[in-house]
């Protein structure tokens, strides 16, 4: 059971949750959950924006203002929150394929505005809702329906994507790296710009299961083993982190925010009755 | 004091906005309806607003009903290629009621057409351009004076009916220079969507109220929370498959704008009493139509016009009504005939004449008269 605090936060009459057995978006809801209570924010002033998909629909578990919008537009949505109510704190989760693919546009230009928005990805590696089609995220070689003999597309590094297009607050944790995630989330929100949390979850049904991957115990383990905290990278060789993935906080920088800039500009050329300047 | 103003019915347009309250817009360039970003861009940061020019036409929409959701009164701008972008996201505004207007300055189509050429032929994808089942309000204004009152209008429907309101202008009055006299602010009625009166706890977000089918709207950061989402919802904004629930909200959507039909429909006679033509035409068109009607009447020809204001809904039984002595209605329009078919609907196609232009032309009083003279 979640601390009661935690609890305070959840819609339950709205239970119970679509998601499948072994599924891990309800750790990652867990982890914002407890980094929300950590930082003492408010539910009544707290945005969650989603798109469409499996992860996109937790908003809707979260007794928050919660707004789960089209699939892959929810940036769009939590740009005109933000701007209209720049006191509220702004989060957005999307899955993978709603953040990466049919997302891709609105995701690069939120990170180079650098709007003061925490998004969490939701990351299995495939389309969950519509049974296991291939995302940007799916790795080469893998199954997924769309893929039957395997995937020859490469996929997105969303960190790296995330640093190009000018987020200012890069990390990812993983599932099984809760207590990290957790500490992860709370860096971001309180990071003021951009902020970009990789959360690698398993699908054990849509993913797991057509990649022989196991149980979702197993995929669990298979987080905790492929995971390396970000410390550690700067003593491995390139070869020993062949087939890893790098956990932590990845990148961290200063960059004017967008709705700070706005105020900036409206404090400029506000005239009362503006229209007769 | 009124003001005298000498503007383009894309200001007009602007300028209405501003005047009924918009206080963000989100959108993205697209010929020919530019200058009502730009001046958006222009005036709203001088108020205290914001624009914002996002990255395409959906993120466009997007930011705008973000902002509404928020409780800011909220628009955006666009033109054929634009409005077909932004029909998914509509949708979402109808089905979670948040309060929008939407302008479509329409340009030939289809595809990329004639960027700067006028034309009709989004009035259909107005009404049925979104997928599902909804109620549609969509204006056509005539002039510029009208496009600022209009865009006040569509603003203060927006607000009552908690869904999307559509201005559909075209290039031609987007363009077109005109006289407006401006009220003054205070003298205008503006419409504010209704707030609840309970407190968050016991708040239901869709539970409508039953003498207008239309749920209080808190707005996000007003110490209430809520649900927002496209997906069919019960009173509680959460998603249901229960077969009752989705009838109830489906049925609610569309009752709400069907019951309150007579204080949205809107049109405009001239010459109606006596007419043996009647002349059916909105837009740019209404106005190259009265001078037919007129040049006409010198003539001696009974002919009178009727301009729907509103093309959704269709003043239908108004229309029945006015039609009813005429022997012919002669329906000229900038498409292949589109609001024709609602014409056809309400007196028949019987008496139904059409006259179409689909080459990026307006047209010209002559050629409305000739045909007028060819059906008399
Ligand atoms: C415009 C549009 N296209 C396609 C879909 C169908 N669809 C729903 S969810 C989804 C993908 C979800 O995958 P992802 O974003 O990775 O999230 P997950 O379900 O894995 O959490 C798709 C393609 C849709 N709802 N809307």
């Amino acid at each position: 059971m979640p601390r009661e605090e935690v609890m305070k936060w959840l819609r339950t009459r709205f239970f119970p949750h679509i998601w499948c057995p072994g599924c891990g978006h309800g750790v990652i809801m867990h982890a914002l959950l407890r980094s929300l209570t950590a930082l003492d924010k408010k539910p009544e002033e707290t945005v969650i924006a989603s798109g469409i998909g499996c992860s996109s629909r937790m908003p809707g578990y979260i007794n928050a203002c919660t707004v789960h919008t089209t699939h892959g537009r929810s940036l769009g949505f939590a740009t005109g929150i933000k701007l209209a109510k720049p006191e509220l704190t702004v989060i957005d989760v999307m899955g993978d394929g709603d953040c990466t693919a049919i997302g891709g546009n609105h995701f690069i230009h939120a990170a180079r505005r650098n709007l003061d928005i925490t998004t969490v990805i939701f990351n299995n590696n495939i389309y969950g809702m519509t049974g296991g089609q291939y995302s940007p995220l799916t790795p080469m070689a893998s199954k997924a329906t769309t893929a039957p003999f395997g995937h020859i597309e490469r996929p997105f590094d969303i960190a790296a994507l995330a640093i190009a297009a000018g987020a200012t607050y890069v990390a990812r944790g993983t599932a099984f790296h809760a207590q990290l995630l957790t500490d992860l989330i709370v860096k971001g929100i309180e990071s003021k710009g951009f902020s970009v949390i990789d959360a690698i979850t398993q699908c054990p049904i849509s993913y797991g299961r057509k990649n022989k991957m196991g149980s979702a115990a197993d995929m669990l383990a298979w987080q905790r083993d492929s995971a390396v905290p970000a410390q550690a990278v700067a003593k491995m060789k390139p070869e020993d982190l062949q087939g890893k993935f790098v956990i932590g906080e990845l990148y961290r920088t200063t960059a004017p925010e967008y709705t700070a800039e706005y105020d900036k500009l409206i404090a400029r050329v506000y005239k009362k009755g503006g229209k007769e300047n | 004091m009124p003001k005298i103003a000498f503007w383009q019915g894309n200001m007009g347009i602007a300028m209405g906005a501003i005047a009924a309250g918009c206080r963000f817009f989100g959108g993205y360039p697209i010929t020919p309806s530019t200058e009502i970003a730009e001046a958006m861009a222009e005036e709203l940061p001088r108020l205290g607003g914001k624009f914002i020019q996002m990255e395409d036409e959906i993120a466009g929409i997007a930011a705008a009903i973000g902002a509404s959701i928020a409780g800011v009164k909220s628009m955006t701008a666009t033109s054929g290629p634009g409005f077909s972008l932004k029909q998914e996201n509509l949708g979402l505004a109808y089905m979670a009621e948040i309060p929008l207007v939407v302008v479509d300055v329409m340009r030939g189509g289809p595809s990329t057409g004639l960027p700067t050429k006028i034309s009709q032929q989004d009035v259909m994808q107005a009404r049925w351009g979104s997928h599902g089942d909804h109620g549609t309000i969509a204006y056509a204004p005539s002039s510029v004076q009208e496009c600022y009152e209009i865009t006040v209008e569509a603003f203060n429907m927006a607000e009552r009916f908690r869904q999307p309101v559509l201005i559909m202008n075209d290039e031609v009055l987007g363009h077109m220079r005109e006289k407006v006299i401006v009220p003054e602010d205070d003298t205008l009625v503006l419409v504010d969507r209704k707030r609840p009166t309970v407190s968050p706890d016991e708040f239901v977000p869709y539970r409508a109220d039953e003498q207008d089918d239309i749920p209080p709207m808190a707005g996000m950061g007003d110490g209430y929370r809520w649900h927002v989402t496209g997906l069919t919802h019960n009173d509680w904004g959460f998603p249901t498959n229960n077969a009752a629930e989705i009838e109830k909200k489906m049925l609610r959507l569309m009752r709400k704008i069907d019951r309150f039909r007579d204080d949205i429909v809107k049109y405009d006679t001239e010459s109606v009493k006596d007419a043996d033509v009647l002349v059916l035409s909105y837009g740019s068109v209404a106005r190259t139509a009265l001078s037919a009607v007129r040049m006409a009447r010198k003539k001696g020809i009974k002919v009178g016009h009727f301009r729907p204001v509103t093309l959704w809904p269709f003043p239908d039984k108004e229309l029945e009504l006015i039609a009813s002595r005429a022997k012919t209605i002669l329906v000229p329009e900038l498409n292949c005939g589109q609001m024709v078919l609602e014409v056809e609907r309400v007196v028949g196609k019987e008496r139904v004449v059409r006259q179409n232009l689909v080459n990026g032309e307006l047209f010209k009083p002559a050629e409305i008269l000739s045909k007028i003279e060819e059906v008399a």
